[in-house]
């Protein structure tokens, strides 16, 4: 009897058969598992009796799928005597990475800028082209708040999951001080007819701020003495009194059904219509509703720019530091003289008042502001949006906003799913979409555990700017 | 001489400290001289740190005064007249007087100019070095105000001040060492640096009273014996009044002018570091015995 330590090679099977073997076991008990689960289904006909109907092709499909799936693990990532890459030498994918992690900013900016364009081209013309710039506008208000709630959460460590209570502020502002008759005769007295109608954006757009910003701190005072989950638990009640509040103080907010006719947003004071003195005219071209879209791309990408521009100052001054020392340490804070509550409390207001600047472009581009815009879902998504990304990196909330926000529009389109050999022409890929991208989001979670761009680059150095590792910065405790 | 008699900075009256039903520190009193290098000892859970989470505000204290008089020793009637008028500060004749127990924990730091540093290091690991360096100077920094627009917009002005508290710290990083280190995250430093780091990230915030929570705890006989010259000299140069917490005997006897013993919340015995090691009552606490039992057991450990 041979000893099991000899290991001569005959006598062992090759590794492409042991896979192989493994394939085909999963493959059956796939089949079996799936043929009660998918293989019979009871279908209501028209006139009452379910009828059993026999789906043994899916079941073969989805046996096939995992058999050749774990036939390619086998050989490749699962196979025996393989050895892992070692840790010192980058891989070659990391040498992509770090050739084109230098040209990442310029390009999305190049992106962002040009993204009107290229989909007038692509798609071949202004009207046809709405979806896309639609689309874009969308995302980029995402990325702006975003990057307002990364102020709060991401620099400062405090849990916020009511910041879309500041976006309804900011859009309630703008969409009650816009419509307000009073502001409107007294404005057409003093400045003009038409005057509130085609000024009131770029009014009201700093008024929301600040008004985002004063209720941030309305909240903020009480509760930032609060920390951790009791923190995320009162930011949390907050945004939904304020919802509640918009939804039964009808007298003041028009209650559920929202507030209609918002003006729309001129060009600093030129309207986009087609009368001669709109846009189009005075610019000598052809009257196109396309243009008020593309002009509300490029403010809103404006807007971005400046949250972007705004944080990256305050990280470097005294203020942003000590946001993010709280962060590190508040005990440690406490010990050096910073004020704590004051540091919190700026954090909180200036994250609030970019949420209002946001609201208040949403109220401009809907033109219809309800209290179903402002539900927990959008405060989830948004800080999904930070969490994912990376927190307190720029970069990563952006490309998280994009791949979040467009992603879950591109799942709308998986047209392919319904084809006869897979699931049928029945099945509808947006009910799934949710549960698609919550898959997607654990697989990202699995594998940057911190967020697509982990650490953080140095806010002031002596001699070279270094990254500091994710795995070294505190996410905060509130 | 005895500085702590004639010129003290920090004078702490029945300093008194209760949890509940536990009495950490009970009815202490001591004072801490201008200048000099002070150590609070005593053995595990005689309420050392209690006393100085109470001095540093970290801690309100049950009872007692904490009075800390910058430029020169208060005269008693200033202190009593401003514990009467129920203030947190007055300016005296010598300079400010400060009553710590009634200042919130960041404004003795701030205002009373009181740094601390812990006895589990707690620097901002994931900031650099210089960073943390930075953050210690916010006082300082932010004088023109939180969100002042010479810093928003990145004036000329506020440039100059960014310099400024940049050479400063520069300065503390030549002098614990680590200007090799200035760009590295804290968290990546070793242990004696990470120690040295949070010294010199206390003193850029320029206190009159330095108070160290086991510095030398973790350091190997070279790295503490590093630690007696830096202290030395901060007090030397800077002329910060430095109050410590140490274990290590070969720190507090070689570098301290002023013992202070305390045990099981008392104080036991107060006074210079040959008084201290002399006093039975001391060799008694730290062999775990009565007083007059002291003889016994050195007799039969062979002293």
């Amino acid at each position: 009897m041979s000893s099991p330590l000899a290991g001569d090679g005959a006598a062992r099977p090759s590794p492409f058969a042991a896979a192989l073997k493994d394939a085909v076991v999963s493959g059956v008990i796939t089949f079996l598992l799936f043929l009660p689960l998918v293989g019979f289904r009871a279908t209501e006909s028209g006139s009452g009796p379910l009828t059993l109907t026999y789906r043994f092709g899916l079941c073969a499909t989805f046996a096939i799928l995992v058999a050749v799936l774990r036939l390619v693990l086998h050989l490749t990532i699962w196979r025996p005597g393989r050895q892992k890459a070692a840790r010192g030498t980058p891989s070659p994918l990391a040498a992509v990475g770090g050739f084109i992690s230098p040209m990442a900013k310029p390009a999305f900016f190049a992106l962002a800028l040009f993204y009107p364009l290229i989909a007038i081209v692509v798609t071949g013309g202004l009207t046809p082209s709405r979806y896309w710039i639609d689309l874009g506008i969308y995302i980029g208000s995402y990325v702006m708040l975003g990057w307002g709630l990364n102020i709060v959460v991401g620099l400062a460590g405090l849990l916020d999951l009511g910041y879309v209570a500041f976006y309804a502020v900011g859009a309630y502002a703008f969409a009650l001080l816009s419509t307000s008759v009073p502001i409107n005769d007294w404005m057409a007295g003093h400045l003009g007819e038409n005057f509130w109608a085609l000024w009131s954006f770029w009014v009201c757009l700093p008024v929301c701020g600040i008004l985002a910003a004063m209720w941030g701190v309305i909240l903020g005072f009480p509760v930032l003495r609060l920390r951790g989950d009791y923190l995320a638990i009162v930011t949390l009640a907050f945004g939904e009194i304020i919802r509640l509040v918009l939804i039964n103080w009808t007298d003041f907010t028009n209650g559920g059904a929202g507030i209609a006719s918002i003006p729309p947003i001129s060009f600093f004071g030129i309207p986009f219509t087609a009368a001669d003195d709109g846009f189009a005219a005075r610019f000598g071209l052809t009257f196109d509703p396309m243009h008020r879209i593309i002009f509300l791309y490029f403010v809103i990408v404006a807007l971005s720019l400046l949250t972007a521009l705004a944080t990256l100052r305050l990280r470097r001054m005294p203020v942003g530091r000590a946001w993010e020392a709280l962060r590190e340490d508040e005990i440690a804070c406490r010990s050096l003289g910073i004020n704590t509550t004051l540091t919190k409390l700026t954090a909180f207001a200036t994250g609030a008042m970019f949420g209002g600047f946001a609201g208040a472009f949403f109220a401009v581009r809907v033109r219809f502001v309800s209290p179903e815009s402002f539900t927990f879902i959008e405060s989830a998504m948004i800080l999904a949006i930070v969490v994912l990304g990376g927190m307190g990196s720029q970069m990563g909330v952006a490309a998280a906003a994009v791949f979040m926000i467009g992603g879950m529009e591109m799942l709308r389109n998986l047209s392919f799913l319904k084809s006869d050999w897979l699931l049928g022409p029945d099945f509808d890929p947006t009910l799934y979409r949710m549960l698609i991208f919550g898959f997607a989001m654990v697989a990202v979670m699995v594998w940057r555990p911190r967020g697509l761009v982990s650490g953080r680059l140095a806010t002031i150095f002596l001699k070279e700017r270094k990254k500091v590792s994710g795995d070294l910065v505190k996410e905060g405790h509130g | 001489m005895r500085r702590w008699e004639t010129d003290p900075i920090l004078t702490v009256d029945h300093l008194t400290m209760r949890f509940g039903g536990l009495v950490a520190v009970n009815d202490v009193s001591f004072t801490v001289g201008r200048g000099d290098v002070t150590a609070l000892i005593g053995p595990n859970g005689a309420g050392k740190t209690t006393a100085f989470n109470c001095i540093t505000g970290f801690y309100k204290p049950t009872l007692g005064r904490l009075a800390l008089a910058h430029g020169g020793a208060p005269t008693t009637e200033d202190v009593e007249a401003l514990t009467a008028a129920g203030q947190a500060a007055a300016t005296t004749q010598a300079g400010a007087l400060f009553l710590l127990e009634r200042l919130p924990d960041h404004k003795v730091s701030s205002k009373a100019r009181v740094a601390r540093t812990f006895q589990n290091i707690r620097l901002f690991s994931g900031m650099t070095v210089l960073e943390n360096l930075m953050v210690a100077q916010h006082q300082k920094l932010i004088r023109s105000g939180l969100l002042s627009p010479s810093a928003l917009l990145n004036l000329p002005s506020w440039r100059r001040q960014e310099k400024e508290g940049m050479d400063r710290a520069l300065h503390w990083l030549e002098k614990v060492d680590l200007v090799e280190r200035a760009d590295d995250p804290a968290g990546d430093l070793p242990y004696g640096d990470q120690r040295r780091l949070e010294i010199a990230r206390a003193m850029c915030s320029d206190p009159v009273l330095l108070c160290l929570d086991e510095p030398a705890a973790g350091l190997n006989p070279r790295e503490s014996a590093a630690l007696n010259t830096l202290l030395l000299s901060i007090r030397a140069d800077y002329g910060t009044s430095v109050l410590l917490i140490e274990h290590d005997m070969s720190v507090v006897m070689e570098i301290s002018d002023h013992v202070i013993v305390l045990e099981y919340g008392k104080k036991i015995s107060d006074g210079t570091p040959a008084e201290v090691r002399s006093d039975p009552a001391v060799i008694a606490a730290y062999l775990g015995v009565d007083e007059d039992a002291v003889e016994a057991v050195e007799a039969e450990v062979g002293l």
